[in-house]
């Protein structure tokens, strides 16, 4: 484990020439990082959007709403749109944001940019696959979101794409044919995509440590992009398959999620000998893994702020990467718990019980050692260092009310309810989030080499934190009263009496929405107006600070970085200065 | 800004506690034989996880609160380090855990692993898009066997029987909604014609996919009369939303007395 890794292998491909190679088909690992954030940027910004529609059309169903039936007149005639555009609305929604969001941004955006420098390597292993990976996500992008003007309609299967609903073509309804063809397509090649990604992630970390950069010393930011990438190869590769098995249920005639006898508007379908469940269990495969992928980087981001926010050591580096692994490891033993109700043997039921209860040790584990590093701290509360501890609180909120959903007993009772759209949003949604933030504002001024307004972050943080429980939290009771998800309308009598709380969810978020405008000036503002930053702004001790802000083409100019402690070396007793970089040699201390 | 962020925490935190607290919006009230393990299950999931989120965003509030300190300060060390930290999380959740698998997975069993009563009443549900239909077995106890190319809801046909060449299909009722005894075990078999539904009666403490090509039994006694609604919880098309019908308990001689005028 304490390898000591030779010199980064220099792979020297010198600067390019042109705008179209310095910014577009960039093989610069830095130019890609912010292609990858600015997608992110863009897709976070789609779902939002759709987000709100939903939210308008749940609590006031009747009101038309400005300029949608100019986006779609057959989805929303007259600006009220219709069951269908409504489900078209979630599924994208969901889509958008698990895919290119959560699992490109925390990963694919800051692990790009910040991996390479972090380990003092000049760029990734495999730049050119490196480039190719960030294309083809971004062909995945648009072949997503063009599936909202196929003529048929857009996909209304959700993110989880439930088959036969999601394999019998237009014969199950408007937006089934070509515009769920085109989801499949679009996530089939998201999956090519982070494969790529993963494999280039995994052979940096391995591959291209500085001299004194032993696996020990590795920011627990790099470790959580090398276990993401880990999950990531092993979850991908099973989506993959499962998507084109999708495809050809819909264009070659096999029926591999079809069972035989469907009778679909009195027509009898030509399909035979597939099972619904195998789709449930390849999705769940990868969806499962999917939520670590999302969390993970998080995790890693928030230890590596946390301690210089709090100015000390983490409690517990050790203990902290073992979590990480051990959450990694039991996320591919838990998917069934997706599917207690789904019709599989009960036995099952229990058998995915466990693991997923099990898995909440660790997760506690590394909360407290994050209050332990609280704990008589000296905190210096930036904006990141905020996000950092509102990350936390978040992440706590979601995983209690995971302890429900893990009981089959219970889960009988709050599947599918508006329960578990507050349990996810929390702890995979608004932590994630939570994470993308506290990255932002801290490598802001790495990235852009401006700072960023403090004044206007801190007041994004504060709405924000309060607006995500103002929307979330009520979903948990709306759970309790038995309020189905997915539903385009609430009809049935039992529910009506819970349109209010609705209302007030809906108020949150579009304010809590209108609060990232905030963000999203106060981000492209700084870029070109902010004060100008320092190498090291926030007194922060990994390798990438050792590098000017920006970092040059090459990352350390030429140079050969060497490390020689382990990060995070904050207010060590018996030290002369108050942080001690990676990078300073001290003879007192051990190389 | 850190004092802020532990008002603020604590706000939030006894604010979503009390609206739990309170049952402001709560479970409807159970009517079913397994439900009161399903509801003491859920209070005890409740009380642990309730306790451990207060103590846990307090903490943090605290830890918070005391460490935004202007000026010159030394950094302590958490008494005792990881090690007691690491040690009660494994102990305090791996206990949590284990009653909650022990008890939880009584219920889980009282609902699943625990056969039908031989007397049960048997019904059949149909789901299809957008509809459930029941079907009782008539007088003669037996039910007709479905043929998925006889089905029409066209022309009223939704489990595709053939009457013509089958007896036992002959005498079969089939309703839109499920009307069943009271105090008297049910056995529903549920099938699905096109995709996933599922069968949800909130005060039953029921909720169960109704997968296509499977036949899924579940099995329930219902302790009150009354009238409830049937939604469907899993995403079935366009329509899924409006996609309900109604639970009738009645008592005994009622139901008795319905089921006369339905055979007829």
């Amino acid at each position: 484990m304490d390898h000591e890794a030779a010199p980064s292998a220099v792979h020297h491909h010198s600067p390019p020439q042109g705008f179209i190679w310095k910014y577009i088909f960039s093989l610069d690992h830095k130019v890609i990082g912010k292609q990858y954030y600015f997608l992110s940027l863009l897709a976070v910004i789609t779902g939002m959007v759709l987000s709100w529609l939903m939210r308008l059309h749940l609590a006031w169903g009747t009101a038309a709403i400005p300029l949608l039936d100019k986006l779609s007149p057959n989805g929303a005639p007259g600006g009220v749109m219709t069951p269908e555009y409504y489900l078209s609305l979630m599924t994208l929604h969901g889509t958008i944001m698990v895919f290119f969001v959560l699992t490109t941004a925390p990963q694919a955006g800051f692990g790009n940019y910040i991996l390479p420098i972090q380990i003092g390597a000049e760029d990734m292993a495999f730049p050119r696959l490196n480039m190719l990976s960030f294309w083809v996500t971004f062909v995945s992008f648009v072949t997503l979101v063009s599936s909202l003007f196929v003529s048929d309609g857009p996909p209304i299967s959700g993110w989880t794409a439930y088959a036969p609903l999601s394999a019998l073509g237009s014969a199950g309804g408007p937006g089934l044919g070509r515009g769920q063809i085109l989801w499949a397509l679009a996530i089939a090649t998201f999956c090519v995509g982070s494969l790529l990604g993963a494999l280039n992630f995994i052979a940096t970390t391995i591959d291209l440590r500085a001299k004194g950069m032993t696996l020990s010393r590795l920011p627990l930011t790099c470790w959580a992009w090398f276990i993401t990438a880990i999950l990531s190869l092993l979850a991908f590769a099973v989506l993959l398959p499962a998507c084109v098995l999708l495809i050809l249920d819909h264009i070659g005639g096999t029926s591999f999620f079809i069972p035989a006898g469907l009778v679909v508007s009195d027509a009898l379908q030509p399909h035979a000998g597939g099972s619904p469940l195998l789709w449930q269990h390849l999705f769940w495969f990868f969806g499962h893994p999917e939520v670590y992928i999302a969390i993970v980087p998080g995790l890693g981001i928030v230890s590596n702020v946390l301690a210089c926010t709090c100015r000390k050591p983490l409690l517990s580096y050790r203990v902290l990467v073992g979590c990480m692994i051990a959450i990694a490891f039991l996320s591919f033993t838990v998917w069934g718990h997706h599917m207690f109700l789904s019709g599989m043997s009960p036995y099952s039921g229990l058998t995915f019980s466990v693991p997923t209860l099990f898995i909440t040790i660790p997760a506690a584990i590394v909360c407290l050692i994050w209050l332990g590093t609280v704990y008589g701290a000296k905190l210096r509360l930036n904006t990141f260092g905020l996000f950092a501890i509102g990350f936390i609180s978040v992440f706590l909120t979601g995983g209690l009310s995971g302890f429900f959903l893990a009981q089959p007993s219970i889960d009988t009772y709050l599947h599918a309810t508006y329960f578990v759209v507050g349990h996810f949003h929390f702890v995979m949604g608004v932590a994630a989030i939570f994470g993308m933030f506290t990255g932002t504002y801290f490598w802001f001024p790495k990235m852009f080499g401006r700072m960023m307004n403090e004044t206007l972050g801190k007041i994004h943080f504060w709405l924000t934190f309060i607006g995500v429980y103002c929307i979330f939290m009520p979903m948990h009771y709306l759970g309790f009263a038995g309020n189905v998800r997915r539903y385009a309308a609430f009809t049935d009598d039992y529910m009506l009496p819970l349109i209010p709380v609705h209302k007030f969810i809906t108020v949150a978020a579009l304010t809590t929405g209108a609060v990232q405008l905030i963000f999203i000036f106060n981000l492209f503002w700084s870029m070109f107006r902010g004060k100008l930053a320092s190498a090291n702004p926030w007194e922060a001790t990994e390798l990438e600070w050792s590098t000017p802000s920006p970092p040059p083409f090459d990352n350390f100019g030429g140079q050969h970085p060497v490390v020689y402690r382990p990060p995070y070396e904050y207010n060590v007793e018996g030290a002369t200065a108050e942080f001690i970089p990676q990078f300073t040699p001290d003879p007192v201390i051990k190389a | 800004m850190g004092k802020l962020f532990a008002v603020v925490m604590v706000i939030i935190t006894l604010v979503s506690a009390y609206f739990v607290v309170e049952h402001t919006w709560w479970m409807p009230v159970d009517i079913s034989v397994h439900g009161p393990g399903v509801d003491r299950q859920l209070e005890e999931t409740m009380l642990g996880t309730g306790i451990l989120f207060i103590l846990s965003q307090l903490l943090l509030a605290a830890f918070v609160f005391f460490a935004d300190k202007k000026g010159p300060r030394k950094i302590k060390r958490f008494p005792g380090g990881p090690v007691p930290l690491v040690l009660s999380a494994v102990i305090l959740v791996g206990i949590e855990i284990l009653t909650l698998t022990f008890v939880g997975s009584k219920v889980w069993a009282s609902i699943y692993f625990t056969p039908p009563d031989p007397n049960s009443l048997r019904v059949d549900l149909q789901a299809e898009q957008f509809a459930f239909w029941f079907r009782y077995a008539g007088p003669d106890g037996q039910f007709g066997t479905i043929h998925p190319d006889k089905i029409s809801d066209g022309n009223g046909n939704y489990y595709g029987l053939d009457p013509a060449n089958d007896v036992a299909a002959r005498d079969d009722i089939v309703v839109g909604s499920l009307t069943i005894p009271v105090d008297k075990p049910i056995l529903l078999t549920m099938h699905s014609k096109d995709m996933i539904h599922s069968f949800y009666v909130p005060e039953l403490r029921i909720q169960q996919d109704i997968v296509p090509g499977l036949d899924i039994p579940i099995h329930f006694t219902a302790t009150k009369t009354g009238k409830f609604e049937i939604v469907c919880t899993q995403l079935c098309g366009l329509g899924h939303y409006s996609m309900r019908a109604f639970l009738e308990v009645l008592p005994q001689d009622k139901f008795d007395e319905w089921l006369k005028t339905q055979s007829q």
